[in-house]
């Protein structure tokens, strides 16, 4: 190998007398081994072998040995004198033979160690390698203690990166019966398959988004979602972060007829549990005969508010999730009021796992899968918003309150950019708002109590009392109606540039829900969520308290325990009883008179 | 996150959904080299971006010699025309401890301390502006969730830190313990170990907080993305911060795009 150049004219420019003395010194005489050859040659010997120091006489150059105080003046080659050749070789092989000596503790010899170290620096050629010849000399060491001493082979490890490798390689591939596909999708119209990289593009004009790579893997596997399941529209609704494994959660409307038999589907499988339940509370109720009664609780739950049948209010669409693009697609369950109610008062982070408990009070009623299913619900209708007047009400219905439908307005002109970002009257929501109830549209929890024969009718008559009627905005509201959080707003708009105005978007991003935004450009928008599925909350989340506890009885004059009567009244009672005797004798006094 | 690897770096930790828009890569690619030059720094790193209601906040670094010194700051509100922050006192991290809420995107903002907490008010002479706040939020990130892969830094005899050109990498199973991470900042209690800990470290590496006894425990997610080959670490204290490290290479780094606030619902939230 050729010597480095810049590393040997780097030496020259620094200390020309100590190149001058070592270049034509024979390796391994007096290498490094010589701190500093110029600075005091008196004390060389000493300082130059250190083992002399505590090991007396018998280190490798002892002085009546040949070769000793070769460094000294006298013995250099550009001394006039010249050595005797045959010292010289002597003494060479002398401090070969020390160098070569073998480390009891390690196992290595110096010789060995400093050709290792030079074929590395030449090999790897760094730069300023006199800085960090040290390290160098460590790593060396290092490499040697890594060797694999014994025979043993080793497990062959497969990292995970060439199994999810292997999961996205497998979303290129295309299906033999994919075209039949295609083609029926022709005649159906529109097509089903989002455009994400499209959607990914305008997001990413304001910063907003994930990888490309990571974009066009989420495209196939919508592709893949697809054509399996029975699909009329799909929507890319966003990310939710999990502290495992993070959600992609795409949005679908079924065909009709699909949806309609998974309906019953689902139908079947409620009655059946229900029936099961049934079953199982029988065997109990016979248990218990045998025993005595415990006392029976009086408590009645309040009726459960029913859900939204699935196309409706905040069941409108069906979710599917993954965790990563090419795992397969799991269909969440729908939502129930009750479960809205209850994420609304909670706030936890998702793991990744759908089938988690949460662990929460007050206890939520299902698991990850129906918390996130009422987050999506949440976030979908708190955020998701369109341009004003791109959707219109449906004409020929009439314009009943709280319709539930919209259709596109044809008419529809795109305003410019900078009014959709000067004014949010621009903006309107699509997605109805949720009640309080936690359905969008309002149901009397109490007529569905009629039904049941059980319940007294007073009761009802209560509770008709206590229930008003919720309403929410209708839909298509604008969201400058919206409310913002003590002195933030509910929406932030903003143009993805201003440098070139003629092709900027409008970017909207929700305050309310941080990581909710929506871009409009022209007759294209889109609503996306990346985030950890959370509300921004300005005060500090404080968990709802335990209720107090239920009084155990009820408290009458039967029950209550007596003040103790204090002094005065005992001698009162005591006064008052003695005279009662006093006439009882009297009485008998008389008596015995007339005896 | 290093300057001149910004494009690749914000790749790697945009699977959270925040990043840059092209025009503002563009413009940081062109203004932080000549940041560089202007202020004499050995090293730039842009560090991230506060979001305000009405605006943002772009934060760059400058490293001297001295990597573990104070970090010169910078924000901007272009990402072109930067300008340098004042270093963190006691009496502003006072101040940001007081204020709630977003921040507002403008940085001579006055935040009426007055009305927060008279009592504080009383107490800070300071006032309540934006920038101020701007100043103790990042101090309290970097002391809080600034981190660095073990080993990638060491300290040198004289005391100094430098990057370690030895660092090849965490291995995979280590870049999977939280243990392997340090708090690039100013070690607390470092000596209060067990001989048993103590035992695998080594003085010139080991010589920062590791992430493993952070408190509340699991403030951190930690996970495998793109298929495994990159290691993504994301605070859950201050939501928003995202460390990237590629196992194997010297790629690692962290970013922060988020709010400005502190997540201090998250015991309720594990």
């Amino acid at each position: 190998a050729p010597e480095p150049r810049s590393a040997a004219g780097a030496s020259t420019s620094h200390q020309p007398e100590t190149r001058r003395d070592k270049a034509p010194r024979v390796p391994g005489a007096r290498h490094s081994m010589d701190p500093s050859p110029e600075s005091d040659p008196s004390h060389e010997p000493h300082s130059a072998y250190p083992e002399d120091a505590y090991e007396g006489g018998h280190g490798p150059y002892q002085p009546h040995e040949p070769g000793y105080g070769l460094d000294q003046p006298g013995y250099s080659p550009y001394e006039d004198e010249i050595p005797d050749a045959q010292a010289r070789m002597l003494a060479i092989k002398n401090a070969k033979a020390y160098l070569l000596k073998t480390s009891t503790k390690s196992g290595l010899n110096l010789y060995d160690h400093f050709a290792a170290i030079l074929t590395k620096i030449l090999d790897e050629q760094p730069a300023n390698t006199v800085d960090i010849i040290e390290t160098i000399s460590q790593d060396v060491k290092w490499a040697q203690f890594r060797k694999k001493m014994d025979t043993l082979r080793d497990e062959h490890l497969i990292p995970p990166t060439f199994e999810a490798a292997e999961k996205c390689k497998a979303l290129f591939i295309k299906e033999a019966g994919e075209e039949e596909h295609e083609e029926l999708d022709e005649e159906m119209g529109e097509p089903a398959l989002p455009n994400v990289m499209e959607t990914a593009f305008y997001f990413e004009q304001a910063g907003i988004g994930l990888s490309k790579d990571e974009c066009y893997y989420i495209f196939l596997a919508f592709k893949n979602l697809i054509s399996v399941q029975p699909i009329q529209t799909c929507r890319f609704w966003g990310k939710i972060l999990g502290l495992e494994m993070n959600y992609i959660i795409a949005e679908v409307q079924l065909r009709e007829g699909e949806e309609e038999e998974e309906r019953e589907e689902e139908e079947e499988e409620t009655v059946a549990e229900e029936e099961k339940e049934m079953g199982e509370g029988e065997e109990e109720e016979e248990q218990k005969e045998k025993e005595p009664e415990p006392p029976k609780s009086t408590y009645k739950p309040p009726p459960e508010i029913p859900k939204e049948a699935n196309g409706t209010g905040a069941n409108k669409y069906v979710y599917f999730v993954c965790n990563e693009p090419g795992k397969p697609w799991v269909k969440l369950p729908p939502v129930t009021p009750a479960q809205i109610v209850c994420a609304r008062q909670i706030k936890k982070f998702f793991t990744g796992r759908l089938d988690a408990p949460i662990v929460s009070f007050p206890p939520f009623p299902g698991n990850e899968a129906n918390y996130l299913r009422a987050q999506i619900a949440r976030i979908s209708a708190g955020t998701h918003v369109s341009p004003t007047g791109f959707y219109q009400f449906p004409e020929d219905e009439e314009e009943e309150e709280g319709g539930d439908t919209y259709e596109e307005n044809p008419e529809f002109e795109p305003p410019p950019v900078a009014e959709m970002v000067e004014s949010l009257a621009m903006w309107a929501h699509h997605v109805k708002g949720i009640l309080k109830q936690g359905r969008c549209v309002w149901i009397n929890p109490a007529q569905k109590s009629e039904e049941d024969e059980e319940e007294g009718e007073e009761e009802e008559e209560e509770e008709e009392g206590e229930h008003q009627e919720e309403t929410g905005q209708p839909l298509l509201t604008l969201i400058s109606e919206d409310e913002g959080m003590k002195n933030i707003p509910a929406w932030t708009a903003q143009a993805s540039t201003n440098l070139i105005p003629e092709y900027s978007i409008a970017i909207l991003q929700s305050n309310r829900w941080p990581g909710a935004y929506a871009f409009a450009s022209g007759r294209k928008f889109e609503n996306i969520y990346f985030g950890w599925g959370h509300k921004y909350s300005p005060e500090s989340h404080s968990p709802a308290l335990p209720p107090p506890a239920e009084a155990e009885f009820p408290s009458e004059p039967g029950i209550t325990e007596a003040a103790d009567p204090t002094v005065e009244e005992e001698l009162a009672f005591k006064a008052a009883q003695e005279e009662a005797l006093a006439e009882a004798e009297e009485e008998e006094e008389e008596e015995g008179e007339d005896d | 996150m290093e300057a001149l690897s910004l494009p690749a770096a914000l790749s790697l930790v945009a699977g959270g959904g925040a990043g840059l828009s092209p025009e503002l890569r563009a413009a940081l690619g062109a203004s932080l080299p000549l940041l560089q030059r202007d202020y004499r720094f050995e090293r730039v790193w842009f560090w991230g971006c506060i979001q305000g209601v009405r605006g943002a906040y772009y934060i760059a670094q400058g490293l001297g010699p001295d990597r573990a010194a104070p970090r010169s700051r910078l924000y901007s509100l272009n990402c072109l025309d930067w300008s340098l922050l004042t270093p963190a006192t006691e009496e502003m991290l006072a101040l940001a401890e007081e204020v709630k809420g977003r921040f507002q995107g403008d940085p001579s903002f006055e935040y009426s301390l007055a009305e927060i907490n008279p009592e504080a008010a009383a107490r800070l002479v300071q006032s309540g502006k934006e920038e101020a706040r701007l100043i103790a939020t990042i101090e309290q990130i970097d002391r809080a969730v600034g981190i660095v892969p073990r080993g990638a830094f060491v300290k040198t005899p004289l005391g100094s830190v430098h990057e370690n050109r030895h660092f090849e990498g965490l291995s995979l199973v280590e870049a999977k313990k939280l243990s392997s991470y340090f708090h690039f900042t100013e070690p607390t209690d470092l000596k209060n170990k067990t001989l048993m800990e103590k035992a695998d470290l080594d003085p010139s590496t080991d010589f920062l907080n590791s992430l493993e006894h952070d408190i509340p425990q699991g403030s951190w997610s930690i996970q495998l993305e793109k298929g495994g080959s990159v290691v993504v670490l994301r605070s859950l204290l201050w939501l928003g911060l995202t460390f990237y490290h590629v196992p194997m290479t010297k790629q690692f780094g962290y970013v922060y795009f988020g709010t400005g606030e502190k997540n201090l619902d998250l015991p309720f939230m594990l």
